[in-house]
Protein backbone atom coordinates (compact mmCIF):
# COMPACT_ATOMS: atom_id res chain seq x y z
CA UNK A 1 0.00 0.00 0.00
CA UNK A 2 2.75 2.41 0.99
CA UNK A 3 4.66 1.44 -2.14
CA UNK A 4 1.73 2.34 -4.43
CA UNK A 5 1.30 5.66 -2.64
CA UNK A 6 5.00 6.50 -3.01
CA UNK A 7 5.08 5.40 -6.67
CA UNK A 8 2.09 7.55 -7.63
CA UNK A 9 3.57 10.51 -5.74
CA UNK A 10 6.87 10.08 -7.59
CA UNK A 11 5.09 9.75 -10.95
CA UNK A 12 3.24 13.05 -10.45
CA UNK A 13 6.45 14.75 -9.31
CA UNK A 14 8.41 13.40 -12.28
CA UNK A 15 5.76 14.38 -14.86
CA UNK A 16 5.57 17.95 -13.62
CA UNK A 17 9.39 18.27 -13.35
CA UNK A 18 9.81 16.97 -16.92
CA UNK A 19 7.08 19.25 -18.23
CA UNK A 20 8.95 22.28 -16.89
CA UNK A 21 12.27 21.02 -18.25
CA UNK A 22 10.87 20.29 -21.73
CA UNK A 23 9.98 23.96 -22.05
CA UNK A 24 13.70 24.79 -21.88
CA UNK A 25 15.33 23.73 -25.13
CA UNK A 26 18.22 21.41 -24.35
CA UNK A 27 21.45 23.16 -25.33
CA UNK A 28 19.75 26.44 -26.12
CA UNK A 29 21.61 29.63 -25.28
CA UNK A 30 18.86 31.16 -23.21
CA UNK A 31 21.05 33.56 -21.25
CA UNK A 32 22.42 35.38 -24.28
CA UNK A 33 23.44 38.57 -22.51
CA UNK A 34 23.74 37.65 -18.92
CA UNK A 35 26.08 36.80 -16.14
CA UNK A 36 27.68 34.04 -18.24
CA UNK A 37 29.17 36.46 -20.77
CA UNK A 38 30.52 38.69 -18.03
CA UNK A 39 32.35 35.78 -16.39
CA UNK A 40 33.61 34.37 -19.70
CA UNK A 41 35.12 37.69 -20.84
CA UNK A 42 36.36 39.12 -17.52
CA UNK A 43 38.16 35.98 -16.40
CA UNK A 44 40.75 35.69 -19.23
CA UNK A 45 40.84 39.41 -20.00
CA UNK A 46 41.29 41.09 -16.62
CA UNK A 47 42.21 38.29 -14.22
CA UNK A 48 44.51 36.13 -16.35
CA UNK A 49 42.79 32.85 -15.41
CA UNK A 50 42.27 30.31 -18.19
CA UNK A 51 39.78 28.09 -16.32
CA UNK A 52 36.64 30.17 -15.89
CA UNK A 53 35.07 27.76 -13.38
CA UNK A 54 38.09 28.24 -11.08
CA UNK A 55 37.79 32.02 -11.45
CA UNK A 56 34.14 31.82 -10.36
CA UNK A 57 34.74 29.43 -7.48
CA UNK A 58 37.80 31.15 -5.99
CA UNK A 59 37.44 34.80 -6.95
CA UNK A 60 33.88 35.84 -7.79
CA UNK A 61 32.39 33.44 -5.24
CA UNK A 62 35.44 33.21 -2.97
CA UNK A 63 33.51 33.94 0.21
CA UNK A 64 31.16 31.07 -0.63
CA UNK A 65 34.16 28.75 -1.03
CA UNK A 66 35.40 29.79 2.42
CA UNK A 67 31.99 28.75 3.77
CA UNK A 68 32.17 25.49 1.82
CA UNK A 69 35.54 24.62 3.37
CA UNK A 70 34.01 25.43 6.77
CA UNK A 71 31.14 23.01 6.04
CA UNK A 72 33.68 20.25 5.33
CA UNK A 73 35.46 21.08 8.59
CA UNK A 74 32.13 20.94 10.45
CA UNK A 75 31.32 17.55 8.88
CA UNK A 76 34.69 16.17 10.05
CA UNK A 77 34.20 17.55 13.56
CA UNK A 78 30.62 16.26 13.78
CA UNK A 79 31.67 12.81 12.58
CA UNK A 80 34.46 12.46 15.13
CA UNK A 81 32.27 13.79 17.93
CA UNK A 82 29.56 11.26 17.04
CA UNK A 83 31.92 8.30 16.66
CA UNK A 84 34.38 8.91 19.52
CA UNK A 85 33.53 8.77 23.19
CA UNK A 86 36.56 10.70 24.42
CA UNK A 87 39.29 12.79 22.85
CA UNK A 88 41.86 10.63 20.98
CA UNK A 89 40.18 7.49 22.34
CA UNK A 90 40.68 5.21 19.35
CA UNK A 91 39.06 1.82 19.04
CA UNK A 92 40.40 -1.29 17.35
CA UNK A 93 40.67 -1.28 13.56
CA UNK A 94 38.09 -3.60 12.04
CA UNK A 95 40.02 -5.96 9.72
CA UNK A 96 37.93 -8.32 7.62
CA UNK A 97 40.87 -10.00 5.89
CA UNK A 98 44.56 -9.10 5.85
CA UNK A 99 46.00 -8.05 2.51
CA UNK A 100 48.57 -10.11 0.62
CA UNK A 101 52.19 -9.13 -0.01
CA UNK A 102 51.39 -8.15 -3.63
CA UNK A 103 48.78 -5.62 -2.49
CA UNK A 104 51.11 -4.23 0.20
CA UNK A 105 54.07 -3.76 -2.16
CA UNK A 106 51.90 -2.42 -4.96
CA UNK A 107 50.22 0.19 -2.77
CA UNK A 108 53.61 1.27 -1.37
CA UNK A 109 54.73 1.84 -4.99
CA UNK A 110 51.54 3.64 -5.98
CA UNK A 111 51.26 5.91 -2.93
CA UNK A 112 53.85 8.60 -3.96
CA UNK A 113 52.44 8.65 -7.50
CA UNK A 114 48.91 9.28 -6.20
CA UNK A 115 50.14 12.10 -3.93
CA UNK A 116 52.01 13.62 -6.90
CA UNK A 117 48.90 13.45 -9.10
CA UNK A 118 46.84 15.15 -6.40
CA UNK A 119 49.43 17.92 -6.03
CA UNK A 120 49.52 18.36 -9.83
CA UNK A 121 45.72 18.67 -9.98
CA UNK A 122 45.50 21.38 -7.33
CA UNK A 123 48.57 23.35 -8.44
CA UNK A 124 47.23 23.51 -12.02
CA UNK A 125 43.69 24.33 -10.89
CA UNK A 126 43.61 27.65 -12.75
CA UNK A 127 44.88 26.18 -16.05
CA UNK A 128 43.29 22.75 -16.47
CA UNK A 129 40.11 21.02 -15.25
CA UNK A 130 40.47 20.29 -11.56
CA UNK A 131 41.39 22.29 -8.51
CA UNK A 132 41.75 22.25 -4.77
CA UNK A 133 38.78 20.05 -3.93
CA UNK A 134 39.55 17.44 -6.58
CA UNK A 135 43.28 17.34 -5.76
CA UNK A 136 42.53 17.04 -2.05
CA UNK A 137 40.21 14.09 -2.69
CA UNK A 138 42.91 12.37 -4.80
CA UNK A 139 45.43 12.78 -1.94
CA UNK A 140 42.91 11.33 0.52
CA UNK A 141 42.40 8.28 -1.73
CA UNK A 142 46.18 7.67 -1.53
CA UNK A 143 45.94 7.59 2.27
CA UNK A 144 42.85 5.35 2.03
CA UNK A 145 44.85 2.87 -0.08
CA UNK A 146 47.63 2.77 2.53
CA UNK A 147 45.13 2.41 5.40
CA UNK A 148 43.35 -0.46 3.66
CA UNK A 149 46.49 -2.40 2.75
CA UNK A 150 48.45 -1.95 6.00
CA UNK A 151 46.60 -2.89 9.18
CA UNK A 152 48.96 -0.94 11.45
CA UNK A 153 49.31 2.20 9.30
CA UNK A 154 49.02 5.24 11.54
CA UNK A 155 48.11 8.79 10.58
CA UNK A 156 49.10 11.45 13.11
CA UNK A 157 46.07 13.44 14.25
CA UNK A 158 48.35 16.28 15.39
CA UNK A 159 49.97 16.61 11.94
CA UNK A 160 46.56 16.49 10.23
CA UNK A 161 45.07 19.24 12.37
CA UNK A 162 48.25 21.31 11.98
CA UNK A 163 48.11 21.12 8.16
CA UNK A 164 44.37 21.80 8.21
CA UNK A 165 44.54 24.87 10.42
CA UNK A 166 47.61 26.29 8.63
CA UNK A 167 45.79 25.98 5.29
CA UNK A 168 42.68 27.61 6.75
CA UNK A 169 44.74 30.48 8.19
CA UNK A 170 46.41 30.95 4.78
CA UNK A 171 43.03 31.18 3.05
CA UNK A 172 41.64 33.68 5.55
CA UNK A 173 44.77 35.84 5.70
CA UNK A 174 45.09 36.01 1.88
CA UNK A 175 41.48 37.15 1.94
CA UNK A 176 42.25 39.78 4.58
CA UNK A 177 45.27 41.03 2.56
CA UNK A 178 42.73 41.96 -0.13
CA UNK A 179 41.89 44.99 2.02
CA UNK A 180 45.27 46.46 0.92
CA UNK A 181 44.92 49.32 -1.57
CA UNK A 182 41.36 49.86 -0.46
CA UNK A 183 40.01 46.60 -1.89
CA UNK A 184 37.46 44.16 -0.52
CA UNK A 185 37.73 40.78 1.20
CA UNK A 186 39.42 38.17 -1.07
CA UNK A 187 40.18 40.76 -3.76
CA UNK A 188 43.23 40.16 -5.92
CA UNK A 189 46.25 42.28 -4.88
CA UNK A 190 49.01 40.54 -6.86
CA UNK A 191 49.93 41.09 -10.54
CA UNK A 192 47.91 38.77 -12.77
CA UNK A 193 50.62 37.63 -15.21
CA UNK A 194 50.09 36.12 -18.65
CA UNK A 195 47.25 33.79 -19.56
CA UNK A 196 48.10 30.07 -19.38
CA UNK A 197 51.32 30.57 -17.41
CA UNK A 198 51.75 28.51 -14.25
CA UNK A 199 52.33 31.66 -12.19
CA UNK A 200 49.33 33.73 -13.18
CA UNK A 201 45.97 34.76 -11.83
CA UNK A 202 47.23 36.57 -8.71
CA UNK A 203 45.95 35.04 -5.47
CA UNK A 204 43.89 32.26 -7.10
CA UNK A 205 46.67 29.59 -7.18
CA UNK A 206 47.66 30.39 -3.57
CA UNK A 207 44.07 29.99 -2.35
CA UNK A 208 43.52 26.80 -4.34
CA UNK A 209 46.74 25.22 -3.02
CA UNK A 210 45.60 26.04 0.53
CA UNK A 211 42.18 24.51 -0.22
CA UNK A 212 43.88 21.40 -1.61
CA UNK A 213 45.92 20.87 1.57
CA UNK A 214 42.88 21.52 3.75
CA UNK A 215 40.56 19.15 1.90
CA UNK A 216 43.23 16.42 1.75
CA UNK A 217 43.88 16.65 5.50
CA UNK A 218 40.18 16.78 6.36
CA UNK A 219 39.21 13.77 4.22
CA UNK A 220 42.17 11.74 5.50
CA UNK A 221 41.08 12.50 9.07
CA UNK A 222 37.50 11.53 8.18
CA UNK A 223 38.57 8.15 6.75
CA UNK A 224 40.82 7.50 9.76
CA UNK A 225 37.98 8.39 12.14
CA UNK A 226 35.56 6.03 10.42
CA UNK A 227 38.09 3.16 10.38
CA UNK A 228 39.01 3.51 14.07
CA UNK A 229 35.45 3.91 15.32
CA UNK A 230 35.11 2.84 18.98
CA UNK A 231 32.32 0.54 20.04
CA UNK B 1 10.77 10.46 -46.51
CA UNK B 2 13.77 9.26 -44.60
CA UNK B 3 13.60 8.47 -40.93
CA UNK B 4 16.09 10.27 -38.75
CA UNK B 5 16.46 8.96 -35.23
CA UNK B 6 18.17 12.05 -33.86
CA UNK B 7 15.38 14.36 -34.88
CA UNK B 8 13.22 12.84 -32.21
CA UNK B 9 12.94 15.24 -29.33
CA UNK B 10 13.12 12.36 -26.86
CA UNK B 11 16.78 11.82 -27.80
CA UNK B 12 17.52 15.53 -27.45
CA UNK B 13 16.06 15.53 -23.96
CA UNK B 14 17.82 12.32 -22.91
CA UNK B 15 19.87 14.22 -20.33
CA UNK B 16 16.82 15.71 -18.64
CA UNK B 17 14.96 12.39 -18.66
CA UNK B 18 17.96 10.52 -17.22
CA UNK B 19 18.48 13.14 -14.52
CA UNK B 20 14.79 13.07 -13.48
CA UNK B 21 14.84 9.24 -13.47
CA UNK B 22 17.91 9.21 -11.21
CA UNK B 23 16.22 11.72 -8.88
CA UNK B 24 13.07 9.56 -8.74
CA UNK B 25 15.08 6.38 -8.08
CA UNK B 26 16.89 8.12 -5.23
CA UNK B 27 13.63 9.40 -3.72
CA UNK B 28 12.06 5.94 -4.04
CA UNK B 29 15.01 4.39 -2.21
CA UNK B 30 14.88 6.99 0.54
CA UNK B 31 11.10 6.64 1.02
CA UNK B 32 10.44 2.91 0.65
CA UNK B 33 13.54 1.01 1.82
CA UNK B 34 13.70 -0.26 5.38
CA UNK B 35 17.47 -0.47 5.90
CA UNK B 36 19.23 2.68 7.07
CA UNK B 37 22.25 2.14 4.81
CA UNK B 38 19.93 1.88 1.78
CA UNK B 39 18.22 5.14 2.76
CA UNK B 40 21.59 6.91 2.86
CA UNK B 41 22.46 5.38 -0.54
CA UNK B 42 19.12 6.66 -1.89
CA UNK B 43 19.90 10.17 -0.65
CA UNK B 44 23.28 10.20 -2.38
CA UNK B 45 21.74 8.87 -5.63
CA UNK B 46 19.23 11.76 -5.40
CA UNK B 47 22.20 14.12 -5.01
CA UNK B 48 23.85 12.77 -8.17
CA UNK B 49 20.64 13.20 -10.15
CA UNK B 50 20.27 16.83 -9.11
CA UNK B 51 23.90 17.52 -10.06
CA UNK B 52 23.38 15.98 -13.52
CA UNK B 53 20.20 18.07 -13.97
CA UNK B 54 21.98 21.33 -13.11
CA UNK B 55 24.91 20.56 -15.43
CA UNK B 56 22.62 19.72 -18.35
CA UNK B 57 20.61 22.94 -17.90
CA UNK B 58 23.85 24.88 -18.46
CA UNK B 59 24.73 23.05 -21.68
CA UNK B 60 25.04 25.00 -24.93
CA UNK B 61 24.78 23.16 -28.26
CA UNK B 62 28.22 21.92 -29.43
CA UNK B 63 29.87 23.97 -26.70
CA UNK B 64 33.32 23.33 -25.27
CA UNK B 65 34.49 23.39 -21.67
CA UNK B 66 34.87 26.98 -20.35
CA UNK B 67 38.68 26.88 -20.39
CA UNK B 68 40.83 29.17 -22.54
CA UNK B 69 43.49 26.53 -23.21
CA UNK B 70 46.44 27.09 -25.62
CA UNK B 71 44.91 24.56 -28.04
CA UNK B 72 41.74 26.66 -28.25
CA UNK B 73 43.41 30.06 -28.55
CA UNK B 74 46.11 28.91 -31.02
CA UNK B 75 47.93 32.03 -32.30
CA UNK B 76 45.05 34.45 -31.96
CA UNK B 77 45.91 37.75 -30.26
CA UNK B 78 43.86 38.00 -27.08
CA UNK B 79 41.81 41.08 -27.77
CA UNK B 80 38.39 41.56 -26.21
CA UNK B 81 36.67 40.78 -29.53
CA UNK B 82 38.50 37.47 -29.94
CA UNK B 83 37.64 36.49 -26.36
CA UNK B 84 33.99 37.27 -27.01
CA UNK B 85 34.06 35.18 -30.19
CA UNK B 86 35.64 32.22 -28.36
CA UNK B 87 33.26 32.47 -25.44
CA UNK B 88 30.21 32.09 -27.66
CA UNK B 89 31.11 28.43 -28.22
CA UNK B 90 31.45 27.66 -24.52
CA UNK B 91 29.00 26.13 -22.06
CA UNK B 92 27.69 28.08 -19.08
CA UNK B 93 30.32 28.01 -16.28
CA UNK B 94 27.97 29.14 -13.49
CA UNK B 95 26.09 25.81 -12.98
CA UNK B 96 29.41 23.97 -12.99
CA UNK B 97 30.74 26.15 -10.17
CA UNK B 98 27.50 25.68 -8.23
CA UNK B 99 27.60 21.90 -8.70
CA UNK B 100 31.17 21.86 -7.35
CA UNK B 101 29.75 23.37 -4.15
CA UNK B 102 26.80 20.95 -4.16
CA UNK B 103 29.07 17.90 -4.46
CA UNK B 104 31.09 18.98 -1.41
CA UNK B 105 27.96 19.65 0.67
CA UNK B 106 26.50 16.28 -0.39
CA UNK B 107 29.70 14.57 0.66
CA UNK B 108 29.56 16.18 4.12
CA UNK B 109 25.90 15.20 4.55
CA UNK B 110 26.63 11.58 3.56
CA UNK B 111 29.57 11.36 5.98
CA UNK B 112 27.57 12.65 8.96
CA UNK B 113 24.57 10.44 8.04
CA UNK B 114 26.77 7.33 7.86
CA UNK B 115 28.34 8.07 11.23
CA UNK B 116 24.86 8.45 12.73
CA UNK B 117 23.94 5.08 11.17
CA UNK B 118 27.00 3.48 12.82
CA UNK B 119 25.96 4.92 16.23
CA UNK B 120 22.37 3.70 15.78
CA UNK B 121 23.62 0.23 14.90
CA UNK B 122 25.83 0.12 18.00
CA UNK B 123 22.89 1.17 20.18
CA UNK B 124 20.06 -0.96 18.74
CA UNK B 125 22.05 -3.83 17.11
CA UNK B 126 19.88 -3.59 13.98
CA UNK B 127 19.62 -1.43 10.85
CA UNK B 128 15.93 -2.09 10.17
CA UNK B 129 13.90 1.04 10.88
CA UNK B 130 10.81 -1.02 11.76
CA UNK B 131 12.64 -2.47 14.74
CA UNK B 132 13.93 0.90 15.93
CA UNK B 133 10.83 2.27 17.64
CA UNK B 134 11.61 5.99 17.55
CA UNK B 135 12.33 6.11 13.80
CA UNK B 136 8.88 5.15 12.43
CA UNK B 137 6.97 7.45 10.10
Amino acid sequence: MKKILVLSLLAVFGVYLLEVLFKIDFGHQFFLHGVKDFYLTTSPDKMGVANVVTAIVVNFRGFDTLGEVTVLFLATTAMSSILYKGRHQLGERAVLFSSSRIVMTGSKLLFPAIILLGAYVFIHGHLTPGGGFQGGVIIATGFLLMLLSYEDYKVSHVALSLVESLAGITFASVGLLGFLNGGTFLQNFLPTGGLNNLISGGVIPIIYIAVGFKVGAELTGLIYTALNEKD
Amino acid sequence: MEFKLFDLSIVEYAFFITAVLIILIGLYGALVKKTLIKIVIGLSVLDAGINLLLISVGYVKSGTAPIFSPALIKDMPLTLENIKKLSEGMVDPVPQALVLTAIVIGFGVTAVALSLVIRLYRHHHTLNIDEIKNLKW
